[in-house]
């Protein structure tokens, strides 16, 4: 059934003020729709340029149904391209990830392009002679997306040719992405060992909202990091906490921890928790690295730089980032009740494995298919996505410290950190984009 | 002991663990790990350190000890419907006896079947296991689990292959 394509105020009327219909989660045309006018023309993270790093290097990945591949140019530019040979559309490279030195080559036919998409050769090429090859889109090689750009090596495309630039979509958001490559002693950041790949039975939508609700980990993680906490009770206080306990403990901070921690909230639907402080604040020292950390900047500049802790940070619709522990998160929708969410931990260049280490375990406790903390998310994402169908009441709460006169214009600014203004903010960037007619130009 | 008398313990060792988590008696599976003991399930093949790259279970008996104790945990939501799990091992192979290093390493082919409600899914791969022996008595010092599958997206894994 088609309801919403042709009709805009239809969309417009699903997000109120306080509330939005449960069809924004459970509708398979909203999804459809959200590919092809939200993720479409959003900027939409690909992949880290460490993990392409020689000329050649390529790796694939798929951003709203499309298959793509970012790859390593010679002039050492990053390419993102179509995955789809101009001949009969097979994908050029099947593999995660590897290396075409110096040529692509399609498994089927054959025909060759250059590491920059364009085509080089074409087996017996003479049979295309006065074909109307010459002039057709199969001569122009493999298609780039609309656009692209790399920040602190985070590399981004925008698969529509028209919209709005990469700076002024992410503003100063950046600065979460910026504070986690400056904790490397020489500002730079490298994607290490394998990505962690959980596949959520639910729409993307609950896990990116999620990242910033502060209102659930006290009671739904209650199980894990409850437990933690209550075998580590009869500890004395001032005993040296192992790396597990420090971080399933803040996890069960109570209302006012997470309250007074804050949310900071831009245009587009981006935002982060963790204004003040947040959960990663009491880890413990590292000695060894805070010294490298000032002889690389001086001690102001490194206090600065390591005093920003922040929580989770969302790169509206598809990135989330933990600067502080220096993990990723992003969502890969695959259809309304279906999300890959994968998770892969940064090394700060220079900086003592301990670190790592400390990364390595976080994104495994916390992010991994095996994780208890992550168990119990996806049971209530998987609740939610079951009980939506419930008659009787349509309707999703997003009230929380919702006040009409403030929000009315610009919601950019801070704000006390149990409020649900995040989501409302990814709801007006959802709105911008879906509320649109096919005919628009767009 | 007869090294084949040997073989036939280091073989029992490995069909009682698994049937201890089998039928959900995990405090006492716990006890089978040394104190030093880890249990390893690693992201990808040929993955050789587990501390500085993501792996799916990398844990000590720390770790153990929270997740043992969270499924008996009453509001452990995603416990709602419990799942169950069946081992079903090849006969272990014998890699080393252990003989000069005190630590015996058997490899074992397996399947594992994890299900919840209306839900099984089916896993397979290779599990190592280190035993220490200190005179008969045998603990594992690593279990290390290569799921034929690590590098695949995957549903939550709730219990323990």
């Amino acid at each position: 059934m088609i309801q919403y394509r042709n009709n805009p105020s239809a969309i417009r009327s699903l997000v109120r003020d306080g509330d939005v219909h449960r069809d924004v989660y459970l509708s398979p045309e909203l999804f459809d729709l959200e590919m092809e006018r939200l993720w479409r023309h959003a900027w939409v993270y690909v992949g880290h340029d460490s993990q392409i790093p020689l000329p050649g290097d390529y790796y694939t990945t798929e951003i709203a149904r499309q298959p793509l591949m970012m790859i390593r140019a010679p002039d050492g530019g990053v390419r993102v391209l179509y995955n789809r040979c101009a001949h009969k559309g097979a994908k050029i490279v099947s593999a995660n990830s590897g290396n075409c030195p110096g040529v692509l080559r399609c498994p089927y036919h054959g025909w060759t392009y250059r590491l920059d998409g364009t085509l080089r050769t074409v087996p017996l090429k003479g049979g295309y002679a006065g074909t109307g090859f010459a002039e057709s889109p199969a001569a122009r090689g493999l298609t780039p997306v609309g656009a692209v750009a790399v920040h602190r090596g985070f590399v981004f495309a925008r698969l529509s040719p028209s919209g709005g630039g990469f700076s002024d979509y992410f503003g100063d958001s950046l600065s979460s992405i910026d504070n986690m490559a400056d904790r490397s002693p020489v500002g730079r950041l490298e994607v290490v060992g394998g990505t962690l790949r959980y596949m959520h039975n639910c729409n993307w939508k609950m896990f990116v909202e999620n990242l910033n609700d502060t209102m659930h980990p006290m009671v739904a993680h209650e199980s894990s990091a409850g437990t933690a906490r209550d075998l580590w009770k009869n500890q004395p206080p001032d005993a040296p906490k192992p790396m597990v306990i420090e971080q399933f403990l803040p996890f069960v901070s109570n209302y006012d921890f997470f309250d007074k921690m804050g949310v900071k909230i831009y245009e587009n639907g981006h935002s982060y928790t963790g204004v003040n402080f947040s959960i990663h604040s009491k880890y413990s020292s590292m000695p060894e690295y805070e010294a490298q950390m000032d002889a690389a900047y001086g001690a102001e500049r490194a206090r600065a730089i390591l005093g920003e802790i922040r929580h989770n940070t969302v790169y509206y619709p598809s990135l989330t980032v933990k600067g502080a522990i220096q993990t990723i998160r992003v969502a890969r929708p695959i259809a309304a009740d279906r999300t890959l969410i994968e998770s892969s931990t940064l090394r700060l260049v220079g900086a003592p494995d301990s670190l790592l280490e400390r990364s390595v375990m976080y994104n495994r406790i916390i992010n991994s298919p095996t994780s208890v903390v992550g168990h119990d998310d996806l049971h209530c994402y998987r609740a939610i996505q079951e009980g939506l169908a419930a008659e009787g009441n349509e309707w999703v709460s997003l009230h929380r410290n919702f006040s009409s006169p403030d929000e009315a214009g610009g919601i950019a600014g801070s704000y006390n950190g149990t409020s649900e203004i995040s989501v409302r903010g990814q709801f007006r960037a959802w709105l911008a984009a879906m509320a649109q007619d096919d005919g628009a130009a767009r | 002991m007869s090294a084949i008398a040997e073989d036939i313990e280091l073989t029992a060792f490995v069909y009682a663990e698994a049937r201890l988590i089998d039928e959900k008696r995990f405090e006492e599976w716990y006890e089978l790990f040394a104190d030093e003991g880890r249990y390893w399930m690693p992201l990808t093949h040929g993955q050789q350190n587990g501390r500085t790259e993501n792996s799916l279970f990398f844990e000590d008996k720390l770790l153990l000890k929270v997740r043992i104790a969270r499924l008996r945990n009453p509001h452990a939501y995603s416990q709602a419907n419990p799942s169950w799990c069946q081992h079903v091992l090849q006969v272990p192979s014998i890699e080393d006896r252990g003989a000069d290093t005190g630590v015996a390493v058997t490899r074992t082919a397996f399947m594992y079947l994890e299900s919840q409600q209306d839900h099984q899914e089916v896993y397979a791969g290779v599990v190592w296991h280190h035993l220490k022996r200190a005179g008969r008595h045998l603990s594992i010092l690593l279990k290390k689990v290569e799921l034929l599958n690590c590098e695949a997206a995957l549903p939550s894994l709730q219990l323990f292959p």
